[in-house]
């Protein structure tokens, strides 16, 4: 299995405070979901801000298909490497115009059809297209923004808790699109979350990041069980 | 130079109006008297000093004392601004590139249609109106920017990671920062005459113009103010927003 992502040791400060990420060595396999666990301040945003640029990694650190991703085109990496937040962060306008978005900044139009797949991609119904982007709920707007990272055709999707303001039921739903993106897309997929329970449903290998470091990769299964001291106190929720 | 004081009677006059409005500030325990006293004092000896200096420069030849006196002015109201819109990373220096564009663009072009010479007794006082203007502009655009960009962070952190640049993820607020900083002066000139008489051609009647001569000058004025406001505006819209990217398009990590 290919790495799509490699990172090979990265060290990160934010400016003058002391290291937020230390001595990173992690591969993310190609069509495979990554789940990032981790207690708050551990770093897992800033480690996924690092992978699509939002904050300037090192030189050397982090390669994308082998490339140094300091040495790409900033935009181009980012439409390869799509992002959602934890608030959907949707603009003015409609449904189809967010969506629209990603392909309006190369002057490039959504054709009907297009736009027509991609709610069905995110699981939303065809006739939210015109709907005001404000009168969503919050699981439907979080699809929109999925839908509107879809359409710039990315290979790698980085999600930042996407579902810890959704309810359950969104956030079953939201599970189960991603699943699905992977399977058929092949989509390689960085899912930071604060659920072990999540990570459990839907992630096929794990990272726990405790500190800005690396202290346990693995099959789920076999992390929850693997008797590490640290992540024992991130599962009893004691970090 | 006794003559140049003719009008002291009259300052001291005037006082009585601010010596009510301390009394007022007193009785309602509103407890401003001292700032105002501070203001009077310093009013007094601030235009007294700038009427001696204005005497001198208008006796002396050439113009590079006339570029001197735009200059101080630009670089106090740049000063003023910059401290208005703090948030801003080099907020004073923002605020003073972009009001001595404003102000040479403007006055630059009003020499070179030949709108007024370039004399002291012009230049200095229309400097002082445009740079006064330009001033409140970049404090507003400067104002209305930071916050916009502070409250819709995650809106523009979206667009970047959609692949926009940096001008195309902060589009919405430019042009509503753009907007703000202009909109006082278009209200104002659509209003103007209407409500008060501006200063401009008060002066001009109180030193005995005819008001259609008057007129025609706060006219001109309105005009220019105009222009100097999009100049000074446009100019801090796109150095203020820049302060908060990287070239990479990347946000910057502000104090919070």
């Amino acid at each position: 299995m290919s790495a799509k992502i490699a990172i090979n040791d990265l060290n990160l400060s934010l400016t003058d405070r002391s290291p937020i990420l230390r001595h990173i060595n992690l591969e993310f396999t190609a069509g495979r979901i990554t789940g990032l666990i981790g207690p708050s301040g551990s770093g897992k945003s800033t480690l996924l801000r690092c992978l699509n640029r939002l904050w300037e990694p090192p030189p050397a650190a982090i390669f994308l298909d082998d490339a140094d991703i300091t040495r790409l085109d900033v935009l181009t990496l980012r439409r390869r490497v799509g992002m959602l937040f934890q608030t959907a962060a949707l603009f003015e306008g409609s449904v189809a115009d967010n969506i629209a978005y990603g392909p309006g900044l190369r002057e490039q139009e959504l054709s009907p059809s297009w736009l027509a797949a991609l709610l069905e991609m995110a699981g939303l119904e065809s006739d939210l297209a015109d709907k005001p982007a404000t009168e969503l709920s919050g699981g439907q707007a979080q699809r929109v923004a999925l839908a509107r990272a879809l359409a710039n055709e990315p290979e790698v999707l980085l999600l930042d808790e996407p579902t810890s303001a959704l309810d359950p039921a969104a956030t079953s739903r939201v599970e189960e699109t991603i699943l699905n993106l992977r399977d058929s897309l092949g989509l390689t997929v960085i899912w930071v979350s604060h659920s072990i329970e999540q990570v459990e449903r839907t992630a096929d290998e794990v990272v726990l990041l405790v500190a800005g470091q690396v202290v346990e990769t693995g099959v789920p299964e076999h992390l929850l069980k693997s008797g590490h001291h640290l992540t024992e106190d991130f599962a009893r929720g004691r970090l | 130079m006794s003559d140049a004081l003719v009008w002291l009677p009259r300052i001291i006059g005037s006082l009585l109006l601010v010596g009510l409005a301390i009394g007022i500030s007193r009785w309602q325990k509103v407890g401003l008297e001292r700032d105002m006293l501070v203001a009077v004092g310093r009013a007094f000896v601030q235009l007294i000093a700038i009427g001696y200096a204005l005497d001198l420069i208008f006796g002396a030849e050439g113009p590079l004392w006339i570029l001197l006196v735009v200059a101080v002015m630009a670089g106090i109201a740049g000063y003023t601004a910059g401290q208005r819109g703090q948030g801003v990373p080099g907020s004073k220096t923002v605020a003073t590139v972009s009001i001595s564009v404003g102000a040479a663009l403007t006055l630059g072009l009003l020499i070179v249609l030949r709108v007024f010479p370039f004399s002291p007794r012009f230049v200095i006082p229309i400097a002082g109106m445009i740079v006064g203007n330009s001033m409140t502009v970049t404090a507003l655009v400067m104002a209305r920017l930071r916050d916009d960009l502070k409250l819709q962070r995650p809106q523009i952190e979206a667009a970047l990671a959609l692949g926009a640049t940096r001008r195309q993820a902060a589009n919405t607020q430019l042009h509503r920062a753009l907007a703000t900083g202009m909109t006082p002066i278009v209200d104002n000139t659509k209003t103007v005459g209407l409500i008060s008489l501006p200063g401009a051609m008060t002066g001009m009647i109180l030193a005995g113009a005819s008001p259609l001569e008057a007129v025609q000058l706060q006219i001109i004025v309105m005009y220019m103010l105009i222009g100097a406001a999009a100049f000074a505006g446009l100019s801090a819209t796109f150095l203020t927003y820049r302060q908060f990217f990287t070239a990479a398009h990347q946000l910057r990590l502000t104090e919070d």
